[in-house]
């Protein structure tokens, strides 16, 4: 008698996980690594539940994750895919995400600290943690700090209520890092670090275009030239922030776009609402060589 | 005649039947979540029937999405009071509604005596009713030590 076999790829199929994956690819520009590593996972979880109808052991895998990289590299968009995902598979029951940052979980004075943080995760209960600029709530230089009894609390849901609950931390590579030496309970806890790799010129224009059908705007020829020309310049400025700075970029454009259409002509067609031209991107004072204030660091 | 064998408290839901487990506690909440409801804990040592408000255990939990957080505020509450009775209560926010949706009792004491009856004769030998509890006689905290 031969063993029953499974066909791996239909309960793939079924589960409905495709779907999400190729939404992200869809949706999300480069990232091949971040994507890689999901899809990892995805394959980990179908065949951990095909093993445990099996009656082989699959113990519940961990799954907290920590999410490092440059500021505007996705990891929240990612995060919220991650949601989904997790949902389609069974191992996150509603699928929904809380996100929050330092404010959210630590107190203000002594005894305030637990309940709020408690409060948080009996709201992310069922569903994705996430937990944004992680590394706030360790401050080694204030021994008085609150931080670290969040962090205990914390280590302690991620541990015992496994099943219920999946955390996600988020932050820049190097702070991250020594966040996760000085709590190695912490980094122990979780099973995946995915590091979220800067964006190509050539991705940041695509995910610029992304953005622009989003808004049902276009770029014309000679200014998709001068776009990515922007960008080049864009990035050697301080406070760069990857698809942040394209999108907050682009939000200018438009301004100007629009002060432009008023100041021509006065009557404009479907196209010209439509089109960014090159000069509404000339005009930006990183084309300029005008360096005299630096951006503002855009967004948190 | 004992008509309530163990002197079990008979309030709210589901008092007559014997203890819910965790699985069917969790799937009452659920049923409170999905009505959009915000549950609450909360406990007391005093079991006569006319003692409505019991001690909130923390605040009532909105936004909730999942049981699983409700069931460890239960349980933090049991750790803390092993001998107390502990109650899960749905609050209903509708306008015009605004009251309680559901109450059952998740936590009680191991030993409950009971009450005892007491009848006082009044003028015309008019009869008044009074039930205490025999365990508050004893001092709030001490009842079911």
């Amino acid at each position: 008698m031969s063993e029953p076999t499974i066909d791996l790829r239909a309960i793939w199929n079924e589960s409905g996980v495709q779907a999400v994956l190729d939404k992200l690819d869809a949706e999300l520009i480069g990232l091949a690594p971040v994507k890689k590593r999901i899809r990892e996972i995805a394959s980990l979880l179908v065949v951990d539940r095909v093993r445990r109808d099996m009656q082989l052991a699959a113990g519940a895998p961990s799954l907290h994750m920590s999410f490092t990289g440059n500021p505007g590299t996705g990891k929240t968009t990612v995060a919220l895919r991650m949601a989904d995902l997790l949902h389609k598979l069974g191992y996150s029951r509603t699928g929904h995400l809380v996100a929050v940052t330092r404010d959210d979980l630590v107190g203000q004075y002594i005894g305030h600290t637990a309940p709020k943080t408690k409060e948080v995760l009996k709201k992310a209960m069922g569903g994705v943690l996430f937990i944004d600029e992680a590394y706030y709530l360790y401050r080694p230089e204030n021994e008085r700090d609150y931080g670290q009894e969040a962090i205990e609390i914390l280590l302690q849901v991620m541990e015992n209520q496994r099943d219920d609950l999946v955390v996600i931390l988020a932050g820049y590579k190097d702070r991250m890092d020594t966040f996760f030496r000085s709590n190695p309970g912490m980094s122990s806890r979780i099973a995946h670090h995915i590091d979220f790799p800067d964006y190509t010129d050539d991705e940041l224009v695509s995910i610029g275009e992304l953005i622009l059908k989003d808004w049902n705007y276009g770029l014309s020829p000679r200014a998709k030239k001068v776009f990515r020309d922007y960008i080049e310049r864009r990035r050697a400025q301080p406070h760069f922030a990857n698809a942040r700075s394209i999108r907050n970029a682009l939000d200018r454009a438009r301004l100007r776009q629009a002060r432009r259409l008023l100041e021509d002509a006065g009557k404009v067609d479907k196209a010209a609402l439509q089109t960014l031209e090159a000069e509404d991107i000339l005009e930006s004072r990183v084309l300029a060589g005008v360096r005299a204030v630096p951006e503002q660091k855009a967004g948190t | 005649m004992m008509t309530n064998p163990g002197n079990r408290v008979t309030q709210g839901q589901f008092s007559f039947l014997p203890d819910l487990t965790d699985a069917q506690i969790t799937l009452q909440i659920k049923y409170a979540l999905n009505n959009g409801w915000a549950v609450s804990v909360e406990y007391t040592d005093d079991p006569h029937p006319r003692n409505t408000y019991w001690e909130m255990y923390g605040n009532p939990m909105f936004d909730l999405k999942d049981p699983a957080g409700i069931l460890m505020e239960i349980n933090e509450c049991r750790k803390t009071f092993p001998n107390h009775y502990v109650r899960v209560l749905a609050f209903n926010s509708v306008r015009g509604v605004e009251s309680p949706a559901m109450s059952f009792i998740v936590n009680r004491p191991k030993n409950e005596p009971g009450f005892g009856l007491t009848r006082q004769e009044g003028p015309g030998r008019q009869v008044h009713y009074t039930i205490t509890s025999y365990a508050a006689t004893k001092p709030e905290g001490e009842r079911y030590s």
